[in-house]
C-alpha cells in the first residue's frame, strides 16, 4: 500500500510541476496577478508530494518490502539500517527520485525566501523550475520508477554493492546533488531574465547567493567523493580523472566562474549576457554530466544501467532543456544591455580573466571526457584519455589562475594599475618564492613549484584583509576596529582562496608519497617512508553481513610504537564480492595508509603508504566551502535585497 | 578606454585563453591517447614495445599465479578473448573484483618477449556486469552472442585456439 501511495505522490508531484510551469510562465506573460500568486503554493505542494514519495521509498526499504523490485534488487534483510536508508538513493531509480526531491526543495526555497522578489520574476523562475522538474519526474515515472512491484516477492533481496556500504557514501550523493541541482535556480533566474528581457543589479544580488550555496555543496560533494575513493578503493589515489569525476568537475569550474561573474553584475551591472550564459551552461553541464554517466554513455563505476529507452528519454530531455534555453538565449540576449565600462586592469578585468581561464580549463576537460564516446560512436575506435592528458592540459592553465587569484581582489573596480599590486603583495610573493626555493632542494621541480603556489595562495589571499585593516602599520587597536568593520564577504573570499592553496599543498605533498608493496608473513618487518611496519597477526573477524580477514600492523617511529593499524579484507557472502577496508592513521600532516591484499601460503600482500599532507586536499575543499558560506552571511546580501514595490508593474 | 576598445581586449583575451587551451589539448591528445586492444587485435597488429595501451578480455581460468619479481609480489595471469591470449604481469594488489573467468581491463604496455606489463588493473564491476569494451571484443571474436544469455565462463572454451601466441 505504501509504495502505491509513493507512486501516486510522485505522479501528483509531476502534475503539480507541470501546472507550476504553465501557470507560472503563462501568468507572468499575461501579467495575471492571481495566476502568478498561485505558483509558490504549487511549488510547496510539489515539494510535499515529493517528500512523501521519497519517504514511501525509504519506508519500503526499511521494512524489507521485497515485492518492490527496486528494494529487492538493492537491499537485503541483513543490511544495516543506515544503508537501508542511504541505499534508496544508491541506485538509478532512487537517485533520480532524489534529484527530483532536491529540485523540489529548491522550488520550495525560492517560494519561501522569494517573497520580496518582483512577482513576475518569481512566477517565471518558479515556472522554469517547474518545467525542469516536470521533465525529470516524467522520466522517473515512465522509465525509472522505483515503486514497480513484482509478485511473488523473493524471500531476501539481492543486497547492495558492498563498495557502496560506507558512511561516506551515504552522504556523498545528497550533498553532490544539492550542488548539481542547486544550479537549477541560477539557471531558472537566467531563463526568466531572458523571458523578461531585463537584468539589473538586483538580479545579480538574487542569483549570487544561490550560485554560492550550490557551489559550496558541489565543492563538499566532490571532496567527499574524492575522499571516498582514497579510503575505500585502496589504490592510494584520490582523483582518477574518471568520466564521472570529470562530470562533477565541469559544472564546478563553470559554477566558480558564475559565482565570480555574478559579482560583476551585482556591483557594476556589467557582464550580464555572459553571466546568463554561464548560468545556463553550468546547469546544462550538471544535467548532462549526471545523465550521461547514469545512462551508461560514459563508461564508469557509476553507470547503473544501460537501457536504450532511458538513453533516448535523457537525450530528448537534455536537448529540450539545453537546446531550448540556448535558443532563447540567442533570441533574447541582444535585449540585455550592459552598462559599466571598465579598463582591462581592474577588478572587473581580473574577474573576466578568471572566467576565461576557468572556462578554458572546463573546455579541455570536456574535450578529454567526451572524445572517447564520440570516437567510438563516429569512428568505432576504442580509445581512452587518461590522467596524462588532463595533467598536461589542466596544470598549465591552472597556474595563471593561482597567480591571479591572490592579487585579483586587491585591484579596485573600474580602473586600476599594476604597480600598487606589487606594493601590496611583494611580501607574499617573496614568501612564496622562498617556500618554492627551499622545496626545490631535495624534491622535483613540479612539487616545489606547487608548494610555492600554495604558499602564494594561502598568504597572498589575505593581502586584501591585511591591506584593509592596515595590519602592522597602524596601532593594533586601530587594526582590530578596522577588522570589525570589514565586510564578511571580503573575509569569505580570502578564506575560500586560501582553501584552494591548502588543497594545492595537499596535492603537492601527496605526490611525494613513499609506498611499497610487500609480501609478508606474520612477524615480518618493513621500512617505508621512515617508519617501521611490523605485521603482528592475520585473523578472522565476523561482521554484520560479511566475514573479514584482519591484519594487525604495528607502526614504529625510531623504535617507539606509534600506531596499531588493522586493514581488513571483507568477503560479502550474499554478493560473492570482496572489498578491502583501508586502515588510515593521520596526524593532519601525513597519512599512514595500509591495505591488505590477498593471501597465499600464509603470506599476505600488503600495500603500505606514507602520504604527506594528504588530508589537506579535503581540508582545503572544506575551507573553500566555509569561505563561500561565510560570504553568504554578508549583510550586504540581505539588506540590499530588492524591494518588490513598483518593478512588477513595469512592462517587459 | 572606449566600449569598442574594451570589447577588443576581451575578445583578444578570450582568443588567447581558448587558443592556448586548444593548443595544450591537441598537444596532449597526440601523446596520451590510449587505444583499447583485445588479444586478437594485438596478435593482428602488434603495437610498439612500451606504447601504452589498454588490454581487455577475460582472465583465463586457471592461469593466475603469483611470483616474486625484484622482491615485490607480482601477479601473473593470461587475458583471453577466446582466440588469442596475452600473458600479463602486474605488481600490486589486484582489485577486489578481479577473478578468473571474468572481464578485466589492464592499462600498460607490451614488453620485449610478448609479455604485457600492467601498471593498472581495473575490474570495477559486479559479477553480472562486463566492461563494454570487453563485451564488444568477445562478440567480435565470436565467443559470445548476447542474445543467447550471459557470457560463458572462459574455462569452458576450447583451449586449442588459446595455445597460439
Amino acid at each position: 500500500m505504501i509504495p502505491e501511495l509513493g507512486n501516486f505522490a510522485l505522479a501528483l508531484a509531476c502534475a503539480l510541476a507541470f501546472a507550476q510551469a504553465v501557470i507560472g510562465i503563462w501568468g507572468a506573460h499575461r501579467r495575471d496577478v492571481r495566476l502568478m500568486a498561485a505558483t509558490p503554493g504549487l511549488a510547496v505542494g510539489q515539494l510535499l508530494a515529493l517528500a512523501a514519495s521519497a519517504g514511501a521509498l525509504v519506508w519500503a526499504s526499511v521494512s524489507n518490502d521485497f515485492s518492490v523490485i527496486n528494494v529487492a534488487e538493492n537491499s537485503a534483510i541483513a543490511k544495516p539500517l543506515l544503508y537501508k536508508i542511504s541505499g534508496t538513493w544508491g541506485n538509478h531509480e532512487g537517485s533520480i527520485l532524489l534529484w527530483g526531491l532536491i529540485l523540489g526543495i529548491c522550488g520550495g526555497l525560492v517560494s519561501v525566501f522569494g517573497r520580496n522578489l518582483p512577482s513576475a520574476l518569481r512566477a517565471r523562475v518558479l515556472g522554469v523550475l517547474g518545467g525542469t522538474s516536470a521533465g525529470f519526474l516524467l522520466f522517473c515515472l515512465t522509465t525509472s520508477n522505483p515503486f514497480f512491484r513484482d509478485f511473488p516477492p523473493p524471500v531476501d533481496g539481492r543486497g547492495m554493492n558492498p563498495l557502496l556500504q560506507d558512511p561516506g557514501l551515504a552522504f556523498h550523493p545528497p550533498i553532490l546533488y544539492m550542488g548539481y541541482v542547486g544550479f537549477a535556480v541560477p539557471f531558472a533566474f537566467a531563463v526568466a531574465a531572458l523571458l523578461e528581457g531585463r537584468i539589473d543589479a538586483a538580479w545579480g544580488r538574487w542569483v549570487r547567493p544561490w550560485a554560492l550555496v550550490s557551489w559550496c555543496f558541489l565543492t563538499c560533494g566532490i571532496a567527499l567523493g574524492s575522499w571516498w575513493a582514497y579510503y575505500e578503493l585502496g589504490w592510494g589515489g584520490y582523483w582518477f580523472w574518471d568520466p564521472v569525476e570529470n562530470a562533477s568537475l565541469m559544472p564546478w569550474l563553470t559554477g566558480t566562474a558564475l559565482v565570480h561573474s555574478s559579482i560583476v553584475v551585482e556591483k557594476r551591472e556589467s557582464l550580464k549576457i555572459w553571466t546568463v550564459l554561464l548560468a545556463i551552461g553550468t546547469f546544462s553541464l550538471s544535467l548532462s554530466g549526471t545523465f550521461l554517466v547514469r545512462s551508461g554513455i560514459l563508461n564508469s563505476v557509476h553507470a547503473f544501467a544501460n537501457d536504450p529507452a532511458r538513453g533516448v528519454f535523457i537525450l530528448a530531455l537534455l536537448g529540450l532543456v539545453i537546446g531550448g534555453s540556448l535558443l532563447l538565449f540567442a533570441l533574447r540576449a541582444p535585449l540585455l544591455r550592459s552598462g559599466g565600462i571598465f579598463a582591462p586592469v581592474s577588478r572587473e578585468g581580473a574577474l573576466v580573466l578568471n572566467n576565461i581561464l576557468l572556462c578554458s580549463i572546463c573546455a579541455v576537460v570536456i574535450a578529454g571526457t567526451m572524445t572517447p564516446p564520440f570516437a567510438d560512436l563516429l569512428f568505432g575506435q576504442k580509445i581512452s584519455v587518461g590522467a596524462p592528458y588532463f595533467n598536461l592540459t589542466v596544470l598549465p592553465l591552472a597556474i595563471p589562475v593561482f597567480i591571479a587569484m591572490a592579487v585579483g581582489p586587491l585591484l579596485p573596480w573600474k580602473r586600476g594599475r599594476l604597480w600598487p599590486l606589487v606594493e601590496h603583495a611583494w611580501w607574499a610573493a617573496l614568501i612564496a618564492a622562498l617556500v618554492g626555493g627551499v622545496c626545490a632542494f631535495g624534491m622535483k621541480l613540479l612539487p616545489a613549484l606547487a608548494f610555492g603556489a600554495a604558499a602564494w595562495l594561502i598568504i597572498g589571499s589575505f593581502a586584501e584583509v591585511f591591506e584593509r585593516t592596515l595590519l602592522f602599520r597602524a596601532p593594533v587597536a586601530n587594526s582590530v576596529r578596522r577588522a570589525r568593520g570589514l565586510p564578511v564577504a571580503v573575509l569569505g573570499a580570502a578564506i575560500a582562496h586560501a582553501g584552494m592553496g591548502v588543497t594545492v599543498a595537499g596535492i603537492a605533498g601527496t605526490s611525494l608519497d613513499s609506498n611499497k608493496i610487500v609480501e609478508a608473513k606474520v612477524g615480518d618487518s618493513f621500512s617505508v617512508g621512515g617508519y617501521q611496519w611490523i605485521l603482528l597477526g592475520l585473523d578472522d573477524a565476523p561482521g554484520p553481513n560479511y566475514r573479514a580477514r584482519v591484519a594487525s600492523i604495528e607502526v614504529l617511529k625510531d623504535g617507539r610504537p606509534l600506531a596499531m593499524m588493522k586493514p581488513e579484507r571483507r568477503m560479502f557472502t550474499l554478493q560473492q564480492q570482496t572489498t578491502s577496508d583501508v586502515a588510515i592513521r593521520t596526524n593532519l600532516f601525513r597519512d599512514l595508509y595500509a591495505v591488505l591484499g590477498d593471501e597465499r601460503d600464509g603470506k599476505a600482500v600488503l600495500r603500505l603508504h606514507v602520504n604527506p599532507l594528504a588530508p589537506w586536499i579535503w581540508l582545503g575543499a572544506l575551507i573553500m566551502a566555509a569561505g563561500g558560506a561565510l560570504s553568504l552571511a554578508d549583510r550586504r546580501l540581505r539588506v540590499g535585497a530588492p524591494s518588490r514595490a513598483p518593478k512588477a508593474a513595469l512592462p517587459a | 578606454m572606449t566600449r569598442k576598445h574594451r570589447r577588443l581586449v576581451i575578445v583578444l583575451a578570450c582568443g588567447i585563453g581558448l587558443g592556448s587551451a586548444s593548443a595544450l589539448a591537441l598537444n596532449a591528445f597526440s601523446s596520451s591517447m590510449v587505444y583499447f586492444m583485445a588479444p586478437s587485435d594485438i596478435a593482428a597488429r602488434r603495437p610498439a614495445v612500451g606504447r601504452p595501451i589498454r588490454l581487455g578480455g577475460l582472465v583465463q581460468a586457471g592461469s593466475l599465479h603469483r611470483e616474486t619479481v625484484d622482491g615485490e609480489p607480482t601477479a601473473v595471469f593470461k587475458v583471453t578473448d577466446g582466440k588469442h591470449t596475452i600473458p600479463v604481469t602486474y605488481t600490486g594488489i589486484l582489485p577486489d573484483l578481479f577473478r578468473e573467468g571474468q572481464g578485466v581491463v589492464a592499462l600498460g604496455a607490451l614488453e620485449p618477449g610478448n609479455v604485457f606489463k600492467a601498471s593498472e588493473v581495473l575490474a570495477k564491476h559486479d559479477e553480472t556486469y562486463m566492461p563494454k569494451d570487453v563485451a564488444d571484443a568477445l562478440k567480435k571474436a565470436g565467443m559470445w552472442n548476447p542474445a543467447k544469455g550471459p557470457a560463458p565462463p572462459s574455462s569452458t572454451w576450447a583451449t586449442a585456439s588459446l595455445k597460439q601466441p
